[in-house]
Formats: structure tokens, sequence, C-alpha cells
């Protein structure tokens, strides 16, 4: 038996396809990009190699900062909404008749494709036959704004689909955990004389505070590398104005051809998620475990 | 009396969320329907007056079709690698005995935490300098890497509660291993290799940079980037947009109507452990 199952040859040939898979499509293009981003390259002719100046250029580049700080903001606004999804999650595992339908209905815009959601929003925002502007203008708005072309609002335009799209998400994140709190817990405080909202607030919460931090690491890390919606609706535009770090790198590795910045601003991008991912990790981490 | 109150408010809070998620993909749905003259007209909330399905089939056969078709046989085939190869691997982890298996087992889960941004330059080298650029199959191995990660992670926990007395008795029996994993371990394995199937299929259905980045051949395009060109041709005819936006979410949205307490399990098992 055991020689059976310890068989080298064997265990090679069934881990093998996998591990070279993400070997060679997750690993080397993890050190080839801060290579890259010592060259000077257009992508298909040859490189120079240039030290670190694309990474020096990078620093002193006012649209990284300004993309960088586009992200950060929208790391800011996915945090800030976790307590709305947890308002909805304590309302729907305090005892509602329909919640499983309900978080169900939650979900559906996290299953549709970036390019659905895109093209649906930029229809809602349409300035003349948009949904949004019709209803504003039923409430009497004369002059609706033009959401997407609109420097000073277009980063919060772009930030109500993508709360949009992730709202069923959490939700389904925070309602299992509070589904597993034990109801003898809850029986307990209520025999007490506790109110609905002192239960939600002073029990429920501290208990479920675990998955909350994990929820907090996944909403930055997330908004961090954010790409997808923004490419599709606005292209970083208008001016910069909705530019992140991931969609800046894109357009100047592949409109641009300039690879190798390209290359430096993706390998800040790796250095910046994971730091971050580290910082947000160690500032929520558990101080001492709560038993049940 | 006040409890009744504090109910209903509660309720009307849960309705409007509800409201809020699915009222853009009614209007959608809605508008897919109808010509420019009404939706421009119109209330947009009223239901088409005559209701112009010949939007979608306008849509399908202008192209729409033969994306549909890319979609299908990509998502597919990468589903099927993905689901085989992290079955195996997760088998030989999990099962088998060696001493490197927990190490082995981390780089693939380091594997969910990198930004696929950053790999996507490196990627289009790398296939280039292969002539797999502009080439289907760097989409299906693409696809059945980045999702290795995710499905081992949900099949992990099943293959660990696996008895063990099922492989000792297999083995005595003098099976061979290729045998105990495709006949006994794989069938006892399948109601969770459906709850990856179905998250590979969502996965893989909406991606979008990856095509947009390696195939250039409107004839190879998927849905998602296929679409995106589409709408470009056809700015203007909102009916027509919305009919592809349905379309390309039809299958997922079927999925989903059948599956629900798959997808949920799948989507909620990535990520309490992230």
């Amino acid at each position: 038996m055991n020689k059976v199952m310890s068989n080298k040859w064997i265990i090679a040939m069934y881990v093998l396809p996998a591990f070279l898979l993400i070997a060679i499509l997750i690993f080397v293009p993890l050190i080839l990009i801060g290579y890259y981003g010592l060259m000077d390259w257009n992508g298909i002719g040859p490189m120079t190699f240039i030290g670190l100046e694309n990474y020096i250029n990078a620093i002193q580049d006012s649209s990284f900062w300004q993309s960088a700080y586009h992200s950060f903001l929208l790391a800011l606004f996915s945090t800030l909404s976790l307590a709305l999804y947890l308002a909805v999650s304590l309302i729907l595992a305090s005892k509602i008749k329909g919640a499983d339908l309900l978080r169900k209905i939650y979900l559906i815009p996290m299953l549709l494709s970036s390019v659905a959601i895109a093209q649906l929003w930029i229809k809602v925002y349409n300035p003349s036959n948009g949904m949004l502007n019709t209803i504003l203008g039923w409430f009497g708005v004369a002059d609706p704004p033009n959401w997407l072309a609109d420097p000073s609002i277009v980063l919060f335009a772009i930030f109500i689909p993508i709360l949009w799209q992730y709202a069923g998400f959490y939700i389904l994140i925070y309602y299992a955990a509070l589904k597993n709190i034990p109801e003898s817990l809850i029986e307990a405080a209520r025999i007490d004389g506790a109110t609905p909202l002192q239960i939600a607030l002073r029990i429920k919460l501290p208990l479920i505070m675990g998955v909350v931090k994990v929820t907090i690491v996944l909403a930055v890390v997330g908004s961090l590398k954010y790409f997808d919606l923004i490419y599709i609706m606005t292209g970083g535009g208008p001016n910069g104005a909705s530019e992140v770090m991931a969609s800046y790198m894109y357009t100047l590795a592949f409109s641009t051809n300039n690879f190798g910045y390209g290359s430096a601003i993706g390998f800040l991008l790796l250095i910046i998620t994971l730091v971050v991912t580290v910082i947000v990790r160690k500032l929520t981490a558990n101080k001492e475990e709560i038993q049940y | 009396m006040r409890q009744w109150l504090g109910y209903a408010l509660l309720y009307l809070c849960l309705a409007f969320v509800a409201l809020f998620q699915i009222f853009p993909l009614i209007w959608l749905f809605l508008f897919s329907l109808k010509d420019n003259a009404e939706i421009f007209s119109g209330s947009p909330f009223a239901l088409p007056s005559d209701p112009q399905f010949g939007n979608y089939l306008t849509v399908w056969e202008g192209g729409i079709g033969l994306y549909f078709f890319n979609s299908v046989w990509i998502t597919g085939l990468a589903i099927v690698l993905t689901v085989l190869f992290a079955s195996m691997a997760t088998f030989a982890i999990t099962r088998m005995n060696w001493k490197l298996n927990k190490l082995v087992l981390g780089l693939f889960m380091v594997g969910l935490m990198i930004p696929i941004h950053s790999a996507l330059i490196p990627l289009f080298s790398m296939f280039l300098s292969v002539n797999l650029i502009d080439n289907p199959m760097s989409i299906v191995i693409t696809y059945t890497a980045y999702n290795l990660p995710i499905t081992m992670m949900i099949l992990l926990g099943f293959y660990y509660t696996l008895p063990r007395e099922i492989e000792e008795a297999a083995i005595i029996d003098g099976c061979s291993i290729h045998r105990l994993f495709f006949r006994i371990i794989l069938p006892i394995t399948t109601p969770i290799m459906s709850t990856t199937v179905i998250i590979n299929m969502i996965y893989n259905w909406n991606e979008f940079v990856f095509v947009n980045t390696f195939i250039s051949s409107d004839q190879y395009k998927t849905l998602t980037v296929g679409i995106q060109n589409f709408i470009g041709q056809y700015m203007t005819d909102w009916g027509a947009i919305g009919a592809t936006l349905i379309i390309s979410v039809l299958p997922v949205m079927i999925a989903f109507f059948f599956f629900s307490n798959k997808v949920v399990e799948g989507i909620s098992s990535s990520a309490v452990k992230g």
C-alpha cells in the first residue's frame, strides 16, 4: 500500500501538468516583469539595458502618481462600502423570510462579464437617453451631469457599477458567517433583554470580525489591481481622470508600445499590491481569537 | 405593532437593494426589444409596444454567433483541462505520500494572490516568441493555469475528508493508481467537481483581458471582446446593443438559475479562505 502510494514517478505524473502550467504562466512572468522594467523595449525589436531609468522615470511621472492616487481612492471607497454590505447582511440574517432568494438576487451582477457591466452602465449614464438622467429628469433636475465625460465626477460614476457588481459577493460572505453563529448565543442575549439592534452590533458583529478583516484585505487588494471595467468604460479618460495603475500600465504597453516602461509600472503594481496586502493583514491581525 | 413596523422597514430596505441590483438588467432587457424611436421617446420602463425580436436575429447573424461559438469551445476545453489537472494534482498532494507536498501546495496557493495584470506583458512576449499570439490555444492554456489555484482550493477540503479505506481496499485488490484515480476517486468527487466546473465556466466565459491582449483576428475572438468591437459598429442602435448584451449574459444566467447553490458554494469557498 504505502509503496504504491509513494511511487515518485506516479506522483510526478499527477502533479507536473498543473505545476508546470502555473510555473511557466504565472511565476516566470512575475520574474520577467521586473527584468523587462530595466529595458528600453518596444515589445518586438531588440531590448536595450538602461538600468533603473524606467523606475526613476516612474517615480517622477505625475501621470503614474495620479493613477496610483485613483487606485488608492478606489480602495478607500471599496473598504467604506463594506459597512453598507455588512448592514444589509445583518438585516438579511435576522430571521428574514426569503433571505436565501434575496442573497441570490443580490449576487446576479457579480456573474456578468465586465464588458456587459461596462456597456450596460455606459447606457445607464448616457447623458440624453440613459436611465439615470431620465429618472433625474422626473424629479425636476434640469441640467443633469454628463457622468462619464466630466473629469470631476467620472471616478465616482465608475465606482457605482463596482459597488453594484460586488455587493452580492460580500453580502454572501457576511451572510454565511452570520449564519454560522450558534443560535444559543443569540438566544442567551435575548433572554438577558438585549434588543435586536444590540444583538446585531454587540454580539454578531464582534463574532464575525475575522471574516470582516479578510474582506477588507480582499477589497483593498482587489481595488489596487482593478482594471477591466474602467478600461472598457472610459479607457482611463477623460484626460486621465479615471486612470488607475493597471490601466495606465496597459495603455503604455499595448497602445503606445512602450513595453519597457509599462513593465516597470507593472512591477511597481505587483510590489505595491504585495506590500499593501502585508500591511493590511498586519493592521487587521487578530490580537485575540474569539472562541465560542 | 411596533415590531411589525420594524420588520416592514427592514423588508423595505432589502427590497430596495434587490431592486437596485436587478433594475439595470430589466431595463437592458426591455430596450433590447425596442427600436431607437421607442427608446428615445417613451418611458424607459415601459414594456415594448411591438417587441423587436428581430434585434436578436440581426446581431446573431451579424457576427455574434461566431463569437458565441468561440466562447463555448474555449470555455469548455479550458474547464476540462483545469478540472482534470487540478484533480490530479490535488489527489497527489492530499492522498499520496511525499515530502514536498506542503511546499508544492503552498506554491499553488500563492498563485491566488498574484495580480494578473503584472504578468500580462511577459505573457504577451512569451507567447509572441513561440508563435502563440493570435492563436486560441494561448487563451486555453492561460485560462487553465490561472484557474488552477482556485479550483484546487475548492477541491482540497473534499479530498482531505475522503476516508483512507477506499484507497487501501482498492490497492489491496490489485487496483492500479490510475484505475483508482479515474474509476473510483473522480466519480466520488463529482459533487465538488461540478462546483468547480460552474465557477470555471463563469470565470472563462466572462474573461476579457487575456483575449483582448493575445487575440487580434476577428475569427478567434470570444464574446466579451467580440461584443466590445461589435458595439463600436452599432453604436447608435440601442436595440441591437441590448440584444448583444443579453445574448452574452444568458448562458451564465441559465447556469445560475439551475445551479445557484453550486455557484453560491463555489464563490463563498473561494473567498473566505482568501
